[in-house]
């Protein structure tokens, strides 16, 4: 194994079975192993869960290290360019016979290929570059049903996305749907478990159920943090450490700033935010961890809670539509700060 | 040379600031299996200094011979080739790029560069690293389509190439990036680190120090160390030997903000939002970034403002820098928030005293 290889690549499953968790997608996949009869198959759900691994896996199992070339197409957002060169790519690809089932060095060896469209919900079409940002692309999908059915008989798709309701319903009802969940608290402290004891790291309770719960399911991030922080850290690691390499915001500085919208006072609030952006956290971080602390918040009515989450809710999308850091977070702590002493939301001198 | 770069720290033992991150780096980089990197953290903290100084942890001093050079790519879009063109820095092990330059074609960029980079893999003689660094600046300003299409770049070509990485804004980046790389925060240096960094470089250049002089250049900064600095040569050229009183020079730009900032509070009318349209020109005329422009303008009026209405105006200052996101003419959006200072402001006056 290569010494240079990340974690992340190093403990990925070979085998469909080693995928943990994703019980029924596995159930139909051991059986395309016996019978190597395999329906085209749509594997949705989010970043971390599996999909890609299990998608490289079934095809390495069913045709071997020799024949994966010659059968395996692996398509994925960057290669895409676009629908004439995906269905070019395709039809090369599909285009060479494969002749009968024929088992080779132990391997199975179906009579078809298999095309694994990663990434399958940012497909755009190149051409009209303005609309990539908003429009994944409706006619690359559209153009794939056809050489979908076209091939249909020397051919398996798989498509890999995040987002299912991207995923026009034509392709979509062609395929076997597999949702792939976040994976639950046990089973991540089980696998993270496993790496500590292959690369002699020791991680107490505390540090386990927190890389569990920073990680939300998603078992690429906690190996890359774990990763990260025995790299750091050395092999003895903590919950401090983990947090720190995570990217969440620590809990006092979450405080500090809530105690801020507590006082009432703006320029004092307006100084904690600065302090904030100034120390380099995320704001959308920030976003998430006050939301936390709100719902929670004693002291709140219901009202008052559902008028910050609102806000929360606005400033993330103007974050995602690239909006400053600064002014959404100041406009938040602001609004929060109204809400807290029951300060009516409408403005007085807005005309 | 100027200061900022005659004192930027060359190797990780040398940092002045950051000294717990740079001890850090240096044992992550001894690791062949260091992880992709993400740095990111406020303007003039510190990160490209460190980035160096990591390349240079892991190359030597191989690291420091870079040629700039103006490449184009030409690339297969589907139905045309496009000609791409971009300023790359590189050295035997790593290349830099800003591919957010290209615009739109962001993405062909990356995906050029990255397997080009896994096609030629370096066979090093002594057989050391196996692989090659891309640096790639700027990348909250990466579009969308450009982040989504390294996940799995990253992903397959990570025995050959890491990326590192490196941003102001990490709300911009995708969660699937940001859960892909280690995330190394680089805070602002906070006032007395900015200090320390000073009295370093006064040392250095053999210069008398009155008391309180550093000090006060390291107050206007807003912990941002580039400035201090660059304010501190300033300093030099237009007074030596310093003395205790001599003024700290403000940045041109600020001083007109702060005049506009005036302009309306003094007058709200049609008239007087046509001059300050013209003022606002020029600092976009000369390249101060819009959003600089608005957040400042609100900085000045907070000053100004009575506590009622400072949450007001920061709500709409948010809105419109939001909308200037969208929209293409950032003065549009500067003017509109401009205009809806005065019409509140005005409201504010007549119902306060009539
Ligand atoms: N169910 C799982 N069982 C075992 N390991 C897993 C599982 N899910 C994820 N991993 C680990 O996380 C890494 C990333 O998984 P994978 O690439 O399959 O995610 P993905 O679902 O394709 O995510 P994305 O949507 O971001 O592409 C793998 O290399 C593996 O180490
Ligand atoms: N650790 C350090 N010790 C001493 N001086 C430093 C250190 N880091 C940065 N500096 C000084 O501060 C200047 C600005 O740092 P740098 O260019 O690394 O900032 P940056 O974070 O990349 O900023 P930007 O986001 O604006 O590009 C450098 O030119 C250098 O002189
Ligand atoms: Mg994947
Ligand atoms: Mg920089």
């Amino acid at each position: 194994m290569q010494s240079s290889q990340q974690w992340v690549e190093k403990y990925r499953p070979r085998q469909v079975k080693d995928v943990a968790y994703q019980e029924e997608v596995i159930r139909v996949l051991t059986n395309t192993l016996e019978t190597g009869s395999c329906p085209h198959m749509l594997f949705y759900g989010p970043p971390g869960t599996g999909k890609t691994t299990t998608a490289l896996a079934i095809a390495r199992q069913l045709f071997g290290p020799e024949l994966y070339k010659s059968r395996v197409l692996e398509l994925n957002a960057s290669d895409d360019r676009g629908i004439n060169v995906v269905r070019t790519k395709i039809k090369d690809f599909a285009a060479v016979a494969v002749g009968t089932s024929k088992r080779k060095n132990g391997y199975l060896c179906p009579p078809f290929k298999i095309i694994v469209l990663d990434e399958a919900d940012s497909m755009t079409e190149d051409a009209q570059a303005l609309f990539a940002f908003t429009q994944p692309s409706i006619a690359v999908q559209n153009a794939l049903r056809r050489t979908m059915e076209t091939y249909s008989k020397v051919t398996r798709f798989f498509f890999i996305c995040n987002y299912v309701s991207r995923i026009i319903e034509p392709l979509a009802s062609r395929c076997a749907k597999f949702r792939f969940k976040p994976l639950s608290e046990v089973i991540m402290s089980s696998r993270i478990l496993y790496i500590c004891k292959e690369e002699g790291l020791y991680l107490d309770t505390a540090a386990l159920s927190t890389l569990s719960s920073i990680s939300h399911g998603d078992l690429r991030r906690a190996i890359t943090y774990l990763q990260s922080a025995a790299r750091l850290f050395g092999s003895s690691i903590s919950s401090e450490n983990l947090i720190s390499v995570s990217g969440v915001v620590p809990e006092k500085v979450v405080e500090a700033v809530l105690q801020a919208c507590r006082s009432g006072n703006f320029d004092f609030a307006n100084k904690e935010v600065n302090n904030f952006i100034a120390e380099g956290y995320p704001a959308s971080q920030m976003l998430t961890q006050l939301f936390e602390a709100i719902v929670e918040e004693n002291d709140l009515s219901d009202e008052q809670k559902a008028r910050i989450s609102k806000k929360l809710g606005e400033a993330d999308k103007c974050l995602v539509d690239g909006a400053d850091e600064y002014l959404q977070l100041l406009a938040v702590v602001s609004n929060t700060m109204k809400a807290f002493s029951n300060i009516p939301e409408e403005f007085a001198y807005e005309c | 040379m100027l200061w900022v770069d005659k004192y930027r720290p060359k190797t990780l033992d040398h940092v002045t600031v950051h000294t717990d991150i740079a001890h850090n780096l240096k044992k992550l980089v001894k690791e062949q299996d260091c992880p992709h990197l993400l740095f990111y953290g406020p303007s003039g903290s510190g990160k490209k200094t460190l980035i160096m100084a990591v390349l240079r942890q892991m190359f030597g001093s191989g690291a420091e011979k870079v040629k700039v050079e103006n490449r184009t790519w030409k690339v297969d879009a589907g139905s045309r080739s496009l000609d791409i063109e971009l300023t790359t820095l590189s050295s035997t092990n790593h290349i830099e790029i800003s591919p957010s330059d290209a615009g739109f074609q962001d993405r062909y960029v990356v995906q050029e560069v990255i397997k080009e980079m896994a096609k030629n893999r370096p066979i090093d003689t002594k057989g050391k690293k196996g692989f090659k660094v891309l640096v790639l600046n700027d990348v909250d300003k990466l579009s969308r389509e450009a982040q989504h299409s390294l996940r799995r770049t990253m992903e397959k070509y990570s025995a050959y190439c890491r990326l590192i990485l490196c941003c102001n804004s990490s709300s911009r980046v995708t969660e699937a990036i940001r859960s892909r790389c280690l995330n190394v925060r680089i805070n602002a240096p906070s006032e007395e680190q900015i200090l320390d960094v000073l009295e370093l470089i006064g040392k250095k250049e053999g210069l008398q120090l009155p008391p309180g002089f550093a000090a006060r250049i390291a107050e206007k900064s807003n912990r941002n160390l580039r400035r201090a600095i660059l304010t501190f040569e300033t300093c030099r050229v237009q007074q030596y030997p310093f003395t205790s009183k001599q003024t700290i020079p403000p940045m041109d730009w600020e001083e007109h903000i702060s005049e506009i900032a005036s302009d309306i509070m003094k007058e709200q009318s049609p008239k007087r939002l046509f001059q300050v349209r013209g003022k606002l020109y020029d600092l976009l005329i000369n390249c101060i970034p819009p959003e600089m422009v608005l957040k400042r303008l609100l900085h000045e009026l907070l000053r100004k403002l009575d506590a009622e209405l400072k949450h007001e105006v920061c709500h709409w200052a948010a809105y419109y820098e939001h909308r200037m996101r969208l929209g293409q003419k950032a003065i549009f959006h500067i003017e509109a928030f401009v205009a809806k200072f005065m019409s509140i402001y005005k409201s504010f006056l007549i119902a306060t005293f009539g």
